[in-house]
């Protein structure tokens, strides 16, 4: 039985239908429910699902409808609309209770003195909004993405013109005067200031300072588009400028993927004309460059962090590009991956959720293994050309791609559960994810990790077979998911947790040597 | 755009600089413009005996028979369809009517003057409760007791107000909001107020002390009795803004029983209607949904001014028809806010710190928004002459405020205001 | 007000969107508000064009 109904002007954001939608789907006897706002996304999602039914003719945008596929001998639409209910309650007995205006200009005379808008509504309002704030003298963080770049370019222009920030679109973290915003970790106060066009990126650097015991002054965001030929870094260069002028700050790390050609060069004249020591991390790029303009290159995401913890402590700079622990360590920990793995295992699965920690992961590991993905080095590497993914595997699961009509894996597991389910089987030797932490992340990244790999190694077990896992945890001991729990219950579930993407990315380097996959 | 501002801010000027005063009685007859023996008056917008609900034909079916028109109820609904009655909206005479709003010839009115703009504003007395004509209720009982009022009640009421002398309304109801009213579902304290201003004169009549005690015991069993002055005072306040030009600002809202009506500022005497809707509330014990009437009368006048479910915040007693706590009637006026222009400068509500009642309702803002205006309302049976079913929270249908929000830019476009 | 000036303030802010960064920043007592955002005019295209006629310049 296919059936939907609809509640008129109910407007709810997408992240709260989809948790809920998820939560109705666990009612047995439902196959397929999708919960939502009556869009062109939403409506498309509901066709191509096959529940298109003559009650959704005629929804608009403001109407929330609930679409499923159901067995009707076991449930009645009656209990999918009381679950949605149930679900819908339990939010709001949840909620504290204060006021929620329905508009910026309202809000603003009910908080005083508001000086930031964070804003992850739908693309296609988002920059009208950002706009009505900075004209207001608010400084903007845009999670939302989706957004035409010639309105980032405006927007941006504006936040420039009055000394505002213009962090985003497609900006998930920050952490702006000591308070995480959106997707960020809870780090301690201290003098290194950082600038990051990338969201994992920044995190991983962030907690890796912290975790050896220094602090920032200030983490922006500029969003993933901004060091583009036709943004020309407009945030970076605004981002640099405030850290080179900021009392608090006294090193500056930049983090992003290679910038265009004319904007990289604006960078290093800009950074020129500091005597504050700063760490450039372009991700890949050209560490010549950077040394030409006094500053100083990275090889990885962990580098960068121990150079600024360095130059932070008045020390020399020294490449890292090894392990924590000592070489005999290491070669115990990959002969006794290898000796795990059975002949027909042949293929590694990286399944990250964040996009610069599956960057650094391609790059390294593409340097000796053929590596596809759906954000592949080279287009001939894409994931599209691997016949029944014969090979080996590393994927941004919060991509465009996996998450149409669905929560960023970060919020919600469910993307990477299911693709453990249809990825790993019998020819999986390694598997090597991500586990990241902080606010906006979903409550327990590690338990939602091990409930996967038991499901799948319940496939592989009766052949004897095990995989090889590595991790590493981008979190620290303040975050709200408990960080030592965290790796307590990976390494209890057999899991290598390694301190940092880039040893974690490096081990299975060696795995895959010593194993010839 | 400014010249819109300018004009919205014409109109509050008037709502707020508004003095409606209470300065008289008269027989309907003589007193309210355009009345005449085969007319009656009805709440909310215009409608025919054919699209009537049955509290309002009741209520048609008793006032022929009051007038004499008629002897009996069929006689009374064969003429009603005949042709020969004609019927208008009390907003199209300068008058408002509570539940099915029913005013013929011979009722008597009371006469409030908006001292500020000259014009004047007229409601027929409240009945009481129980089976009662703007119910639909048509029964021999109710056509005596409608005769008591003209005949006993009115005199007594109309001679003591002369020895009173003008009343201001809008000090009685700036007084009661902050004693627990909002002036349209709790109207206690006003009622309170009201007889102890006008004890002493009624006293002072020339008529007989049985008739005096009454009269008195008549207006102490009503709570309700003064909700028609509240709404001739919201209605006097609020017809002059029917002459702002380009004003976005609503100044009637009503309802007849089967459809909602809205009149806006620079659209003049146009109404923008749609089907009224059934209220979700609490029912009284034995009734429910399915019992109910669509929403009817002129008393969201007193929310279009911004008491009523505006004001909700400062009446807690009627949280309990909203099902909610006090904390919930806060939120409802907390919202309005997020649709209206300013902030009363006269009704000020203490459990909102003492801000001004939500006043001057705007189209753009409630398209915008999607907030609907909020009424605190009492639900008709369905059926003629039942009576109240129970009471709670309706909204407009947002229809009535897009194509208001259509016709006003349509407007503007053809006087060449907009680029 | 220049960026550093925001530096040496306390951060309040306006959430508009996913509930749950409010939600997050009131865990860590931060000065914040939640908009109940909806689309102008509920997502209706052709109500919000009229809306955007009566815009003009501010």
């Amino acid at each position: 039985m296919i059936k939907a109904i609809v509640k008129e002007n109910a407007y709810n954001d997408s992240v709260t239908l989809m948790l809920i939608s998820r939560e109705v789907q666990k009612l047995e006897g439902v196959e397929e429910v999708l919960v939502g706002m009556g869009t062109e996304l939403n409506l498309d999602l509901v066709k191509t699902m096959d529940m298109f039914v003559p009650e959704l003719e005629g929804v608009t945008p403001n109407d929330l409808f609930i679409a499923a596929r159901y067995d009707e001998s076991k449930v009645s639409m009656e209990n999918l609309v009381a679950a949605f209910n149930e679900e819908m309650n339990k939010k709001k007995e949840s909620g504290s209770g204060d006021y929620q205006p329905p508009t910026l200009d309202s809000a603003l005379t009910h908080l005083q003195g508001a000086n930031m808008v964070v804003i992850s509504i739908p693309g296609e309002y988002a920059a009208e909004e950002a706009e009505n704030a900075l004209r207001q003298g608010l400084n903007v963080m845009m999670f939302s993405d989706n957004v035409k770049i010639e309105d980032e370019l405006r927007l941006k222009k504006i936040a420039v013109e009055k000394g505002l920030l213009m962090m985003g679109p497609d900006c998930g973290t920050a952490i702006i005067n000591g308070v995480p915003l959106c997707f960020a970790n809870v780090v301690r106060p201290g003098k290194i200031g950082l600038v990051g066009a990338s969201g994992t990126g920044t995190q991983e650097i962030t907690v890796l300072v912290h975790q050896q015991g220094v602090g920032f002054s200030q983490v922006i965001g500029t969003g993933g588009r901004d060091l583009s030929e036709e943004i020309g870094g407009l945030m970076m260069i605004q981002g640099i400028e405030a850290l080179m002028a900021d009392p608090e700050t006294e090193v500056i790390v930049l983090v992003s993927k290679p910038p265009a050609a004319s904007v990289e060069k604006k960078i290093y004249d800009l950074v020129k004309k500091t005597d504050k020591p700063v760490v450039i991390d372009f991700i890949g790029g050209d560490a010549d460059s950077i040394k030409e303009a006094g500053a100083y290159p990275c090889l990885s995401l962990e580098d960068a962090a121990r150079k600024a913890v360095a130059l932070a402590r008045g020390e020399e700079t020294v490449d890292f590009d090894g392990f924590d622990a000592d070489e005999t360590e290491i070669n115990q920990m990959v002969e006794e991956a290898v000796t795990k793995l059975k002949p027909d295992q042949k293929y590694l699965r990286g399944l990250y959720t964040g996009g610069t920690l599956t960057d650094e992961a391609i790059k390294y590991l593409g340097e000796n293994h053929e590596i596809y993905s759906n954000i592949p080095l080279t287009p001939d590497r894409d994931i599209k050309h691997l016949e029944n993914m014969k090979g080996h595997i590393c994927l941004d699961l919060g991509e465009d791609q996996f998450t149409r009509g669905r929560p960023h894996p970060m919020i919600d597991p469910m993307t990477r559960t299911e693709f453990f389910e249809s990825d790993v089987d019998a020819s999986t030797a390694v598997i090597l994810v991500d586990v990241v932490l902080g606010y906006g992340s979903y409550v327990d990244p590690a338990g939602a990790v091990v409930e996967s790999l038991e499901k799948a190694r319940e496939k592989i077990a009766a052949a004897g077979k095990d995989f090889v896992v590595v991790a590493s945890v981008t979190g620290t001991d303040q975050d709200p998911q408990n960080l030592n729990e965290s790796i307590k219950t990976l390494e209890e579930a057999g899991v290598v947790v390694m301190p940092s993407n880039a040893q974690a990315v490096r081990l299975v380097d060696r795995i895959m040597k010593a194993a010839a996959l | 755009m400014q010249f819109i501002e300018d004009a919205n801010k014409k109109a509050l000027e008037i709502i707020q600089n508004a003095q409606p005063t209470l300065v008289g009685m008269g027989i309907a007859r003589d007193t309210v413009p355009g009345m005449h023996d085969k007319l009656v008056l009805h709440a909310g917008p215009p409608i025919t005996w054919e699209k009537m609900s049955g509290p309002l034909r009741g209520a048609v079916v008793g006032g022929l028979i009051y007038e004499g028109l008629a002897s009996n109820p069929d006689e009374a609904a064969e003429l009603a369809a005949s042709g020969e009655i004609e019927y208008s909206p009390c907003h199209h005479h300068d008058a408002v009517g509570p539940m099915a709003g029913v005013v013929t010839a011979s009722m008597p009115v009371f006469i409030v003057e908006n001292k500020s703009e000259g014009n004047f504003a007229y409601c027929t007395m409240n009945e009481g409760l129980g089976k009662v004509l703007r119910f639909g209720a048509y029964e021999q009982s109710v056509i005596d007791h409608l005769k008591w009022m003209e005949k006993t009640l009115y005199p007594i009421m109309k001679e003591a107000l002369e020895i009173y002398g003008p009343m201001d309304i809008k000090n009685l109801m700036a007084q009661s909001v902050q004693m627990g009213d909002e002036c349209h579902n709790r109207n206690k304290a006003t009622t309170s107020l009201f007889i102890r201003e006008i004890v002493s004169s009624i006293l002072q009549t020339d008529s007989s002390k049985e008739d005096q005690i009454k009269v008195i015991d008549f207006l102490n069993s009503n709570d309700h009795f003064t909700l028609n002055l509240s709404m001739p005072a919201a209605k006097a306040s609020l017809e002059p803004v029917g002459k702002v030009e380009n004003s976005t600002i609503v100044y009637t809202m009503c309802r007849n029983g089967t459809e909602f009506g809205i009149r806006v500022a620079a659209l003049g005497d146009r109404w923008f209607t749609a089907p009224a809707e059934i209220i979700d509330g609490l029912y009284f014990p034995g009734y429910s949904m399915e019992d109910a009437n669509p929403d009817i009368g002129d008393s969201s006048i007193t929310e279009t001014l911004g008491l009523g479910g505006f004001s909700m915040a400062t009446a807690p007693a009627i949280v309990q028809f909203v099902g909610g706590t006090p904390q919930d009637a806060i939120n409802y006026t907390t919202q309005m806010y997020e649709i209206t222009t300013e902030e009363s400068g006269s009704y000020k509500l203490p459990p909102m710190n003492f801000r001004g009642s939500p006043t001057g309702i705007d189209i753009r803002k409630v398209v915008d928004t999607q907030i609907l205006p909020v009424i605190n309302s009492g639900i008709a049976h369905k059926d003629a002459g039942v009576g109240q079913v129970g009471a709670g929270v309706v909204n407009p249908p947002m229809k009535c405020f897009e194509d208001a929000l259509e016709a006003y830019v349509a407007l503007l476009e053809k006087e060449g205001m907009l680029e | 007000m220049s960026l550093n000036d925001l530096f040496t303030k306390e951060l309040k802010v306006v959430n508009m969107g996913l509930e749950s960064f409010y939600d997050d920043l009131k865990k860590q007592n931060v000065s914040a508000i939640h908009v109940q955002w909806k689309p102008s005019a509920g997502g209706d295209k052709k109500m919000s064009s009229l809306l955007s006629r009566l815009k003009g310049s501010k």
